[in-house]
């Protein structure tokens, strides 16, 4: 078995405008791994096409180039191509949960349909099993004929993890699932993630713009910029040594709420111009644009990904050899 | 006190509905001195944005104020209405509103100079006659202020064309072209992404402390709030359950509830998450006759069930509702 359980290579997404040539590149040469029971952390500001890779591993889009391998698989096709394993294998929780269920459907409704198409469980089984998927997610029976619209915003995220666990999925996609929700109830939301992640060693790719919970969660953080990957590091190197001038003006930006997390954040750079449109992207470094460090040669030239030390790898000239 | 601009008392709101009514705020306390700048922190529909509403006599028709005063600079906004429509609301001179919503704030129909220049018409020039150039300099002058580049264009722009930090900064200009003595900011960067949020709470602390004004800024954000307030309001279902110094509350939080929000915000320095706080926010058509914390509270005394916990000082213009303080 590879050790990546999902390998993403090149992976291109443009979508058309109305204009001939011109695309909306929102993801741009992405190259990702996702290690078997890790919890990957995609992070990246709006418009910077984070939730186009979870979309296009998902298969809701078919990539425009690039090639993306679930267990040594090829997958870079739309779901209506992919084999039924495949499918069972990859669910996603999507980050509204009062869009995400179907309001005329009750929650036994709703969580036996995967068992019913993966043919998961007996007729005369479902509903036992549709409960063991409510008390995984620390929900009572009682929930069982209730309707969405009936649940608070965490309590129908948490029918929405029960939805995608009903599967028993090896890769698991959370686009955003907390950012709707207060941190009182994100708190239960991320506790329930990560016992269901270590108990099933599942992998996770875990969508968000927040930083901070990412470091309490993440094995591993990727930081996306316009299309582009910038900064991958193990989550413990990257808090202690962020490199990419934009990781640092992310990090700076946290609104914190202690005095030793003050002193994590770098003083160096304070976050100033915004996000370009991902049609007209900057040539040379794409961050060119907003960073206070750059040089000539970002201008000009796209920075490749530099190796700086085990797993740590940065999109930037100032890293360069010469 | 002389320099207090602002006096919420007791302040009871709530909203007709089928099947009742829903009682919201339930007795707020809130007071601002000249100069200062406090928070309102709380979770999802915890009452932040009537309170707020309440001060600028814009609330909804189904709202009904059924009780309490509140005085700016001095004058009582409030007066007796009837029974069924509870009391009317004066309209504050002086007080200016920046909302959530940019997309919602601005007409779409309209551009960004149309709209700027109706504004600063309504306020500046019900004293005089104003020429159209002044109004455009005036408009411009603000664009200015609120650190966007190119007004001369903006002006001209549809608030579609604009991206969200900007369209935030055009409703920051609104605010301050009829600038007065109180900025209140209704979640203004809820919205926004993490860096694009530095720059406009920096915009928005900068601005308050050039022009002295005074800010209340509704958050659900501590981390927010810390950065830009002198003093944190913690708001739950309706009542203020803690008021202190933003330092002071952030060093030794009293009320259970303010532990468990403190204790479940993810932290920079990754030492895991807290448990959240189990439970919901009462329904407000039936809320909890005495605390009304107290079904979500793991340290309920006895006497929380039935009786409303006072404001207690615990020292250092600290002060906490709840009976473990008395």
């Amino acid at each position: 078995m590879p050790e990546n359980i999902l390998l993403i290579n090149k992976l291109k997404k443009y979508f058309p405008t109305t204009e001939r040539d011109r695309y909306v590149k929102a993801v741009d040469n992405v190259d990702l791994a996702l290690k078997r029971g890790e919890i990957l952390g995609v992070v990246g500001e709006s418009g910077s096409g984070k939730s186009t890779i979870a979309y296009t591993v998902m298969g809701m889009y078919s990539p425009t180039s690039g090639q993306i391998l679930f267990e040594g698989q090829d997958i870079s096709c739309e779901t209506s191509r992919r084999p039924m394993p495949v499918k069972k294998d990859l669910q996603i929780v999507f980050q509204d949960p009062g869009t995400s269920l179907n309001p005329q459907r009750n929650i036994l409704q709703i969580l036996e349909l995967p068992l019913k198409v993966h043919r998961l469980a007996d007729p005369d089984n479902t509903i036992r099993k549709v409960i063991e998927l409510l008390e995984m997610v620390e929900l009572s029976e009682e929930y069982l004929y209730k309707y969405p619209r009936a649940l608070g915003g965490g309590e129908r995220q948490l029918v929405a993890i029960a939805r995608a666990m009903a599967t028993g999925p090896k890769l698991m996609i959370l686009d955003e699932p907390t950012s709707a929700l207060d941190v009182s109830v994100q708190a239960k939301i991320v506790n329930t993630l990560i016992r269901l992640q270590s108990e099933l060693g599942m992998s996770c790719l875990f969508i968000t713009h927040d930083l901070s919970l990412m470091r309490n969660l993440a094995h591993r953080v990727a930081i996306m910029y316009l299309g582009k990957i910038m900064e991958v590091a193990p989550t413990q190197d990257f808090f202690e040594r962020p490199l990419h001038p934009y990781t640092q003006m992310l990090l700076s930006s946290i609104p914190v709420i202690s005095k030793e997390e003050e002193t994590l954040k770098p003083d160096r750079i304070t976050a100033h111009g915004e996000i370009p449109s991902p049609v007209d992207i900057p040539p040379g470094c794409r961050f060119h644009t907003r960073c206070t460090l750059a040089k000539d040669i970002c201008f000009t030239q796209e920075p490749d990904a530099i190796q700086i030390g085990p797993n740590h790898s940065v999109s930037c000239h100032l890293f360069s050899e010469d | 006190m002389a320099n207090t601009i602002l006096n919420v008392d007791g302040l009871h709101v709530g909203y007709r509905v089928y099947g009742g009514t829903l009682k919201v705020l339930d007795g707020i306390r809130l007071v601002m001195d000249a100069g200062e700048k406090i928070a309102v922190v709380g979770e999802t529909g915890c009452g932040k944005t009537t309170t707020m509403k309440s001060i600028m006599g814009i609330l909804p028709r189904q709202a009904v104020i059924r009780k309490g005063q509140i005085n700016f600079k001095g004058r009582n906004l409030l007066t007796p209405g009837t029974e069924a429509r509870g009391m009317r609301t004066i309209r504050p001179k002086g007080v200016s509103m920046v909302f959530q919503d940019p997309i919602a704030a601005l007409n779409p129909v309209f551009t960004v100079g149309q709209q700027l220049s109706d504004v600063i018409k309504y306020s500046r020039g019900q004293t005089k006659q104003l020429s159209k150039q002044s109004v455009r300099d005036a408009a411009i002058e603000v664009l200015k202020l609120s650190a966007l580049p190119d007004p001369e264009r903006i002006l001209t722009n549809y608030p579609f064309q604009l991206s969200g930090g900007m369209r935030q900064r055009v409703c920051i200009a609104m605010a301050l072209s009829t600038a007065g003595d109180l900025l209140i900011a209704d979640e203004p960067t809820t919205n926004l992404d993490v860096t694009i949020q530095d720059q406009v709470l920096r915009l928005i602390r900068n601005l308050v402390e050039e022009q002295g004004m005074s800010l209340a800024l509704v958050t659900h954000s501590l981390g927010v709030a810390r950065q830009m307030t002198d003093r944190i309001y913690i708001m739950y279902a309706g009542t203020m359950v803690e008021v202190a110094p933003t330092e002071g509350l952030f060093d030794k939080p009293f009320h259970p509830y303010t532990k468990g929000l403190l204790g479940s915000v993810p932290k920079l320095t990754g030492e895991g998450i807290g448990l959240g706080i189990p439970g919901r926010i009462p329904d407000y058509l039936k809320p909890p006759a005495g605390c009304r914390f107290y079904p979500r509270c793991e340290e309920a005394l006895p006497e929380c069930k039935d009786n409303k916990p006072e404001l207690y000082d615990v020292g250092g213009g600290h002060r906490v509702a709840c009976f473990l303080y008395r």
